[in-house]
């Protein structure tokens, strides 16, 4: 089996990942296709890993899990005090940054 | 069609519709499911791709840990169901524009590539042998800084749900 596929089956999945983060306004939904997007890149290592033989790629993929699982921590943490402080999670009224 | 290939086929139409659902639905708890079937589908190709321990490691660890948090997270916060009521067309196009452009350059550039290798049949890469091997040969000092990592992560958690401090 070719290479090709795996390529754009990946570029699919971050492409509905980037979407998702545009389109919806519910913080929550915007970390869930981030994981998405970062499951797409996993995805694309794991296969140039078995194209190439090496695992060093494999090792790579477990950081990023790792650095996933940190972020959604902390990620869910600044949510909670937003929602605490503006008693909502929708990113449109997060606009004080807004020139 | 070799039974690989079927099973590439069923596990790539699941993911990348479960993965528009995601977007699709309403309720942010119907996302969060349709998200776990997702890293489910993406665990069968780590299966396919003969990466036995990255595929456990990814379902405990998507599945299991980040997606109870995510759960956990939409309890807490108690959203209601309309909560983008006011979102106006002009940003939809917007965002279905510039996703879409992503996607055709992305594929392009794909496209203009050519690479045709196959992918190998090695199966001896993914185990937990030969990862547990690189892990702490090579890299030993990513894999201790990111237990660092994971404990200002913790410390970061805490700090930021406090009420006060």
């Amino acid at each position: 089996m070719s290479i090709n596929y795996y390529l754009y089956l990946s570029t699919v999945l971050f492409a509905i990942g980037a979407f998702g983060v545009i389109y919806r306004r519910n913080a929550i939904v915007k970390f869930m296709c981030i994981e998405l997007m970062l499951n797409a890149v996993n995805l694309l290592m794991v296969a140039f890993s078995t194209v190439w033989g090496h695992s060093q790629a494999q090792v790579f993929v477990f950081f990023i899990m790792a650095v996933a699982a940190a972020e959604v921590a902390v990620g869910l943490a600044i949510l909670m005090m937003i929602y605490r402080n503006l008693k909502s999670t929708d990113t449109s009224i997060l606009s004080k940054l807004k020139w | 069609m070799p039974i690989s290939e079927i099973l590439f086929w069923v596990l790539s139409i699941t993911a990348v519709v479960c993965a528009m659902l995601v977007i699709a639905s309403k309720n942010a708890v119907h996302s969060a499911l349709f998200l776990i079937v997702t890293f489910f589908a993406v665990a069968g190709h780590y299966f396919l791709l003969n990466a036995h321990f990255l595929a456990a490691v990814h379902i405990i660890v998507y599945a299991g840990a980040i997606m109870v948090l995510f759960l956990y997270a939409v309890m807490m916060l108690n959203l209601r169901k309309d909560e983008e009521s006011g979102k106006k067309p002009l940003f939809k196009i917007a965002a279905a524009i510039s996703a879409g452009s992503l996607l055709l350059v992305l594929t392009v550039a794909l496209k203009r590539s050519e690479s045709n290798q196959m992918l190998g049949t090695d199966t001896q890469i993914g185990t937990v042998e030969s990862l547990g091997q690189s892990l702490f040969n090579e890299f030993l000092l990513p894999f201790e800084i990111s237990a660092l990592l994971f404990l200002s992560a913790m410390v970061g958690a805490v700090l930021l749900s406090k009420k006060q401090i």
